[in-house]
């Protein structure tokens, strides 16, 4: 049995110690929003925070984060009330949608490190792969949410 | 204008209903009660009005994040006159699609299709069921219906002050027969259209809310990852499942006649012991199969002394020999991947005489034919249930082997439902790429530097030969000789060759599909003759556009915007572009500075669009936003590679696309909607970008891009 918290509730899960967080959140704990896109940390779709951190869960043990505090884009906000998932409604960012969990996980972890993030802050850090190619939008609405935060 | 499909026409949609087991008798009106659950009625096939006002748009065609659930119930909403704020959508079910002789049309969502090839139906749909609503007001008022006015979701007879809601007469609305000759707005007379209200789409997908097919969790339910042959048309010979049966959690390993899959009680479970069961593959002879050789194979399209004309004008032979000026170039470009960010996945649970399929589609139609053509089961017991892709591009059209996977391992596992997810590895060696092209052009220009003469032999593979073969005349796919055979501008001598080179690798429409790689090919060989005729690129062109008045408004439009002809600061350089397809017209402007000679720092990026009407300006916007990001990946990055007849790429690691970080600093659409036309706007915004890209790193670089991806000409972005 692993412990660990997720989303602000204390849940235990009998798994194997090498299987990765997205899949305990997703096949195991039913918390489909965090997405498998490549399995390699390449992309970002799985992107949670681990005690307020954004994390890549699809190369996490499970074992690594036992004890520790996961939160994932059902847990940001009760209400979607979030300043990025604002930000996002408000500049209509998402198109298919299928990153954009990732997207705003990363994106929400950034404004917690860096509460006016430059352009540049948001290049460097944002490296979430989005096919449809909402960058341009992820953007601005980074900003946006900053002066809503 | 039609497009080519990404699903089966009618016709074969007939008959390969037709083909499938125990048939079902289409043409057989199927008559449901107009009186949905709980009160509500249905008004046209279209629209369910809710006593409460609520105003339920049926959606026929997929939100793939392109907007088509919003900007189809506009189309609804205009002529119906319902208050925007009480409009719902909801997709049209596709198994009632099937029963009810197809009463919603098609449901391809491919060829940026959705809004120019329904709206006049939509709004015949939405001028009826008002008029039906009007009806019924009038007649439970006694009052003639001309006399009543419609506004907001509210009906109102003026001279005796009467007033009612569209949810208190639906239902005597609904018992009327649907007028058949309703008038139309006049478009200045518009609301709704031509406003950007928020799309219905967005909340959830901002809190994970949002059902994919990937996310799709059934009681008992089960995961499988599958794997199939690598090399493209080899067989499965044997799997050895003994060394993975005994694996926690591993309940069965299911062999296709071209693929095995494990399946399991959770997918990571499923996917460990995938990799880790012993297979062998039959390769079917392609197991030599390289890059190079396509590459060869595609000369000899090129090289061939005489392959079918797709469009010839005037006399080229005589032409050039008469020109002062000869240019000869080839261009090539690679496969491509979708690479959806979801990958291929469907879930299906069958039972003794139904089955029920979750899938992310481009068109429920191929879902639903795929199903039964699967299972044997008439596709009156197919139920589809249609998610919202996780990217579509294309991929999710006519090839549904990832539906076929789930139908056939559900039914192995009758009652229990089997959820197949591919891996990324699985998604990128087994997609149905953007082919291959190799092209020839040759010009002449004449002393004043005029383009008197024109000649392109186009060697590529042909994607509807696969899908469509019945469309292909003449040994020419009708989608891959365009940009060419279809090219606006005027030139005298003009012959358009096109030499079909099949391979073994499947080949799919590819978001923009030919205006992808044909107008680098087209666009930047007019760069050429404009260095040659010593002609800036945007005026060279103008003149040649003369009778094209649509092609020439974009082009002006950009360039007036972009500022061509004034002076950039030291080190900016700018191309231009112009392109039309899918009923659009688009022009672009790139302006970028090279650093070392190789590093691209794109500054802004002008594109210009006329797509007729214009439903939801923002989401135009966000196409070309979209479209943008789409050009620049592809031109820098984006390359599929074939060695010992499978493809070498695994992930998004050896497959790399754009990110945050490379696109361009501004990006500015120019919406010139010029009225009378019904253009799309998923895939036209592409087609210019990527050629004023080049154009511009030539007038950087002085270097002329005449293969792609950019990455193997040393080049990357800031």
């Amino acid at each position: 049995m692993i412990e660990l918290k997720v989303n602000g509730r204390a849940v235990r899960v009998d798994t194997e110690p090498d299987m990765p967080l997205l899949w305990v959140l997703r096949d195991e704990l039913g918390l489909t929003g965090t997405k498998y896109g490549c399995g390699v940390a390449a992309c970002g779709a799985c992107t949670v925070h681990i005690d307020g951190a954004p994390v890549r869960s699809c190369v996490m043990p499970v074992s690594a984060v036992a004890g520790q505090s996961v939160t994932t884009i059902e847990g940001l906000s009760p209400d979607g009330s979030h300043p990025v998932q604002r930000a996002w409604v408000e500049h209509q960012v998402p198109q298919c949608g299928y990153c954009q969990s990732g997207m705003i996980m990363a994106a929400a972890a950034l404004l917690k490190d860096k509460p006016a993030p430059t352009v540049q802050d948001i290049d460097t850090s944002i490296t979430n792969i989005c096919r449809c190619g909402t960058y341009v939008r992820v953007r601005e609405a980074i900003q946006a949410a900053a002066k809503l935060a | 204008m039609t497009e080519p499909l990404a699903q089966p026409s009618r016709r074969d949609f007939l008959v390969r209903s037709a083909a499938v087991g125990g048939g079902l008798a289409l043409g057989v009106p199927f008559v449901i009660d107009t009186q949905a659950a709980g009160g509500a009625s249905e008004l046209t096939h279209w629209i369910v009005i809710q006593p409460d006002n609520t105003v339920v748009i049926r959606i026929a065609r997929s939100e793939l994040g392109q907007g088509s659930f919003t900007g189809l119930a506009q189309l609804v909403a205009e002529e119906l006159e319902c208050d925007w704020s009480d409009v719902r959508a909801e997709y049209a079910d596709v198994n009632a699609h099937v029963k009810r002789n197809r009463v919603w049309g098609a449901m391809s969502t491919g060829g940026s299709r959705s809004i120019r090839e329904s709206q006049e139906y939509l709004r015949q749909a939405g001028a009826a069921a008002r008029q039906m609503l009007v009806t019924a007001a009038a007649r439970k008022w006694g009052v003639p219906p001309e006399e009543c006015t419609v506004a907001l979701g509210m009906i109102a007879h003026t001279p005796t002050g009467r007033t009612t809601r569209f949810g208190d007469v639906a239902a005597d609305a609904a018992k009327l027969d649907v007028p058949k000759d309703v008038k139309l707005k006049d478009p200045s007379q518009w609301r709704v259209i031509g406003t950007s209200p928020k799309r219905f789409d967005i909340p959830d997908k901002t809190t994970g809310k949002q059902i994919y097919a990937a996310d799709v969790r059934l009681p008992g339910m089960l995961h499988a990852s599958v794997a199939q042959c690598p090399v493209f048309g080899g067989k499965l010979k044997s799997a050895d499942e003994s060394k993975v049966l005994g694996m926690r959690g591993v309940k069965k390993v299911f062999r296709g006649d071209d693929y095995v899959a494990v399946v399991a009680d959770n997918w990571w479970r499923a996917h460990q012991a995938l990799k880790a069961l012993p297979v062998e593959w039959d390769d079917g002879g392609n197991g030599k199969v390289s890059s190079e050789s396509i590459k060869a194979f595609l000369r000899t399209g090129i090289d061939a002394p005489e392959v079918p004309v797709a469009r010839k004008d005037g006399d080229f032979a005589s032409a050039i020999a008469s020109a002062a000026k000869v240019l000869d170039s080839e261009y090539y470009a690679p496969y491509l991947n979708h690479a959806t960010m979801e990958p291929q996945t469907a879930t299906a649970l069958y039972t003794d005489d139904s089955l029920e399929v979750w899938c992310g589609t481009q068109n429920g139609e191929a879902t639903i034919a795929t199903a039964s053509e699967t299972s044997g089961i008439p596709l009156d017991k197919v139920t589809v249930h249609k998610m919202h892709a996780g990217g579509g591009f294309g991929r999710r059209g006519p090839h549904q082997e990832y539906t076929k996977h789930a139908v056939q391992i559900a039914m192995s596992l009758p009652g229990t439902p089997v959820r197949v997810q591919w891996s990324r590895e699985e998604d990128m060696q087994q997609g149905r790429y953007r082919p291959v092209a190799l092209v020839r052009q040759r010009a002449g220009l004449d002393r004043d530097g005029n383009w008197l003469a024109w000649h392109a032999r186009q060697a590529d593979q042909s994607i509807f030969i696969t899908v469509r073969p019945g469309d292909v005349k003449n040994g020419i796919d009708p989608v891959g000789v365009r940009v060419f055979n279809d090219s606006p501008y005027a030139v005298p001598h003009f012959t358009n060759e096109y030499a079909m080179r099949n391979t073994h690798v499947p080949p799919g429409f590819w978001r923009a599909v030919a205006h992808t790689h044909n107008p680098v090919f087209r666009e930047c060989f007019i760069d050429e003759l404009c260095v040659a005729a010593g002609k800036d690129p945007y005026q060279f062109r103008r003149p040649l556009l003369a009778k094209k008045t649509k092609d020439l408004g974009v082009l002006d439009a950009v360039a007036k915007v972009a500022g061509w002809g004034q002076p950039l600061p030291k080190g900016v350089f700018r191309g231009i572009a112009l392109s039309d397809s899918y009923g659009s017209y688009t022009a672009a402007v790139v302006e970028l500075s090279v650093k070392d000679g190789t590093v691209i720092d794109v500054h802004r990026v002008v594109v210009a669009i006329d797509p007729g009407h214009i439903v939801h300006p923002d989401a135009v916007k966000a196409q070309i936003e979209s479209g943008v990001v789409w050009a620049l990946s592809m031109v820098m990055y984006e390359e599929i590679t074939i060695k010992d007849g499978r493809v070498e790429q695994t992930n998004f690691t050896d497959y790399p696309v754009a990110r945050l970080a490379d696109i361009p600093q501004k990006v500015e659409s120019v919406l010139v909607p010029s009225g009378g036309f019904w253009g799309g706007v998923g895939e036209p915004p592409i087609a210019a970008v990527t050629p004023a890209l080049c154009n511009a790193i030539f007038a950087a670089t002085g270097k002329r891009i005449r293969s792609l991806p950019l990455k193997h000409h040393g080049f990357s972005f800031a």
